[in-house]
């Protein structure tokens, strides 16, 4: 779509720039200045350049929770967005049955992301969780998540698209509800089946709403704290120890603002990057459309 | 044969969705010895001691208020801001345009640990440490970026002979906004007004980091259950199940602006 040119329009964007910025742009700097400053006490510090950049990017830990954080996302992103889209086309158009479906796939975003960790705790323990007994008691599979690696990857990873998919539904359902009866109508009149329906009228028209889903489950996903860590603690050992785990435990447990300042903006990097060629190849995909 | 199959899918999910949460509501009915003692799939003993004491311990009960305080207040300012934003940036082609409308979104790539303390210091500088609406401006860091993307996405879906139209009927820019454009993107603000609330609604680190005790959110209250004994995982559970609740209403409200999505031939 041609957009009329005016640079006036800045002045309806300038009220989103201000309040973002406010927040944005001094926390920034000041975590740059951490980044490049060995703080021995309040008050004292020896500007040391690049060396806490070079010696966090040397560091062999963070190499895996690195490998390890592009697994997780990469897993969330197969699982998430396909499931999402798949809910969203199945839920209902109208009648009662909407609401009782929005109303309850909503029901685990709302709940804080550390209480969601310490319910699958429970929720999976083999002992008096309901997953971990119905596992070992009933079904004889021997499954235990603080014990071995694969297990809490399972967990982990159940209970992130337990948490998660709801997020992709509810904005593909808002983007289907989105699309006119009338492109459904020229559809059926010109015999369209329901695969070729979703390929060329509703994937095409969702696209929007499915950028962001994907952009935002990358994200959320690339930047995961509070469940794995209150579910695994990491472990066992260092297997389920994501890039914000390691982050902090080595900016805030041994109170190290230099290489966690230094941590943070790699990483903030790292996403960035990602986000960024993400974006421009979902924008790219739709290009070839006309619709 | 295919919509039964599709059904059944939706409730298999549903069933799935919602055995956590029962597991949840389960462990809330029960006191704490009695969850660590044995497996048990309803409460045997059930007693309503946990949602008691949330509901008689105002240092409990106010941080269900101060935390709607600030998550209205942050819905309402990014709602405000973003709509006019989004439409800018669905309509018009401005200098930096495209750089502006990503950088937005860089504003939720930063790992959020270590910008705690400065947070800190800015709020602490600007004299608003420990007030509602300090949280509601740090929460518009991630909320109105969000809301603009998921905004522009919405009007963009949105045919631009409307807006034209409008204009040659003599429509006021303002008067155009408010009573044909946004109620055509009715799904997008509902869905936006959601995200807003639910993302300032769980969000612990800076909401605990800005307050002391006048406006502590209740998902750092809830980090009180953590004693040297232990975590009360009965108290943690019944205060999870009431964090649903606000939310659960908020989407009932915007249920209908979701499901009614767009209608053409308003203008």
């Amino acid at each position: 779509m041609e957009k009329w040119s005016n640079n006036k329009a800045w002045l309806l964007v300038l009220p989103v720039f201000v309040i973002v910025a406010f927040s944005a742009i001094i926390p920034l700097m000041t975590v740059i200045n951490y980044s490049v400053q060995d703080i021995l006490a309040p008050g004292q510090k020896v500007f040391v350049g690049t060396e806490w950049y070079r010696e966090m990017l040397g560091d062999y830990r963070l190499h895996e929770a690195l490998w390890r954080q592009f697994l997780f996302s990469g897993l969330v992103l197969l699982i998430e967005m396909p499931l999402g889209i798949l809910i969203a086309l199945a839920m209902p158009k109208k009648g009662w049955g909407v609401s009782v479906c929005l109303v309850t796939i909503a029901l685990p975003l709302l709940i804080p992301w550390n209480t969601i960790g310490t319910i699958w705790f429970i929720f999976t323990r083999p002992d008096i969780g309901l997953l971990g007994a119905g596992m070992n008691n009933w079904l004889g599979i021997a499954f235990d998540h603080t014990a071995n690696p694969l297990d809490a990857w399972i967990t982990v990873m159940m209970m992130e698209v337990w948490h998660w998919t709801p997020l992709v539904a509810l904005l593909a359902y808002a983007g289907l509800r989105a699309i006119p009866e009338a492109y459904y109508q020229a559809a059926r009149i010109d015999g369209a089946s329901a695969w070729s329906t979703f390929l060329f009228i509703q994937l095409p028209k969702m696209r929007g709403v499915l950028t962001i889903a994907f952009l935002l489950r990358f994200m959320d996903s690339f930047l995961i704290y509070a469940e794995p860590f209150v579910l695994t603690g990491g472990g066992p050992g260092n297997s389920t120890t994501f890039l914000s785990i390691y982050l902090v435990k080595i900016a805030l447990l041994q109170f190290d603002l230099g290489p966690g300042g230094a941590f943070s903006l790699i990483y903030f990097v790292i996403v960035l990057l990602f986000s960024f060629i993400f974006y421009q190849a979902l924008q790219r995909v739709g290009k070839g459309e006309k619709v | 044969m295919k919509g039964k199959k599709k059904v059944a899918g939706l409730v298999i999910y549903f069933i799935l969705l919602l055995i956590p949460i029962y597991w949840m509501l389960n462990m809330s009915l029960r006191s704490n010895a009695d969850i660590l003692a044995s497996f048990a799939l309803y409460p045997k003993n059930m007693t309503f001691m946990n949602y008691m004491k949330i509901f008689t311990d105002s240092s409990w009960y106010m941080g269900y208020v101060n935390s709607i305080i600030y998550v209205a207040m942050n819905t309402v300012i990014s709602l405000f801001v973003a709509l006019p934003a989004a439409y800018a940036f669905s309509r018009y082609q401005f200098v930096g345009d495209k750089q502006m409308f990503f950088w937005l979104l860089t504003n939720r790539m930063a790992p959020a640990a270590v910008f705690a303390l400065p947070f800190f210091q800015l709020y602490s500088t600007v004299g608003l440490l420990d007030t509602h609406i300090a949280v509601a401006l740090a929460h518009c860091l991630f909320n109105v970026p969000l809301a603009v993307w998921i905004l522009e996405g919405f009007m963009s879906g949105i045919p631009r002979e409307i807006d034209e139209t409008a204009f040659i009927d003599g429509y006021s820019f303002p008067r155009f906004f408010i009573t044909i454009f946004i109620p055509l993107i009715r799904a997008g603000v509902g869905v936006t007004a959601f995200f807003c609330f639910m993302f300032s609604w769980v969000e612990l680190l800076l909401a605990r980091t800005l307050t002391v005790t006048a406006a502590k959110p209740i998902s750092a209250i809830m980090t009180r259950t953590i004693s040297a004994t232990g975590l009360d995982y009965g108290l943690l559970a019944a205060a999870g199940v009431l964090t649903i609740v606000p939310g659960a209403m908020v989407i009932w409200f915007v249920r209908n602006h979701m499901a009614k999505g767009f209608a053409l031939g308003r203008v």
